[in-house]
């Protein structure tokens, strides 16, 4: 659409015209802000928890158990250097045999979501997949945070 | 010939006095839109339309993404 109304204005007579051809999507999914109805509204981005354990896929399962449980978390996202996602530690997984590799014991390929989605689409995906924490990416893939189902419930519900 | 922008060059170009106009439909605007950006829907993308930009400086469309 953008490259059409480019080519028009300057069929218009204007001169100097630039196409930002990656669009509204690529301004959001950087999690930058915008102006309209739904600027105030919650967002998956802003609720995430940014404090989520994080591990590598050469760690060991039993240390990093250890690490995530005295934080007082059940879930811990795998990443690279580079903040990348790579895996998920749910309850289930951390449980599991501890001389295990994370890379052998994590949830591989979890569906992440972008930071701008509103609130309620989020609460509608995870209850509906039963899901109880999906991180949270930006479009190249690194973790913003993860964001708990019950957090989103209760901005949703308070919102209401 | 338009040329393309990223989002670095498009906050540089802003600051610098250029118009941001989305061609999305204006329910779409509505919800949400780029700081300072005015709505043109492409369907009002003429003569008239045009009448509210200013021929004298930069001018940079967007509207969701390449599609």
């Amino acid at each position: 659409m953008s490259p059409r109304a480019a080519w028009r204005l300057e069929s218009l007579g204007f001169s100097n015209v630039y196409d930002y051809t990656v669009g509204k999507l690529d301004w959001l999914a950087a999690g930058l802000p915008t102006e309209g109805t739904n600027a105030n509204r919650p967002r998956a981005g802003a609720l995430a928890r940014k404090d989520v354990p994080t591990c590598r896929l050469e760690e060991r399962l039993s240390v990093v158990r250890d690490r995530v449980r005295s934080q007082g978390w059940e879930a811990a996202v795998v990443v690279n250097e580079e903040r990348v996602v790579f895996g998920l530690l749910r309850a289930k997984e951390l449980a599991g045999d501890g001389d295990q590799l994370i890379s052998d014991a994590m949830r591989p390929g979890p569906s992440t979501f972008r930071p701008y989605v509103l609130a309620e689409e989020m609460a509608h995906s995870m209850v509906d997949h039963k899901l109880e924490s999906s991180p949270i990416t930006t479009s190249d893939g690194r973790l913003v945070g993860l964001l708990l189902q019950k957090d989103v419930v209760d901005a949703v519900r308070k919102s209401a | 010939m338009p040329k393309e922008i990223d989002r670095d060059g498009l906050r540089r170009m802003v600051e610098a006095g250029a118009q941001l106009v989305e061609v999305l439909p204006a329910e779409e605007y509505a919800e949400d839109h780029l700081p300072g950006a005015i709505s043109l829907p492409l369907r009002h993308v003429d003569g008239e339309g045009a009448k509210m930009l200013d021929k004298t400086r930069p001018l940079i469309v967007y509207c969701w993404d390449i599609a």
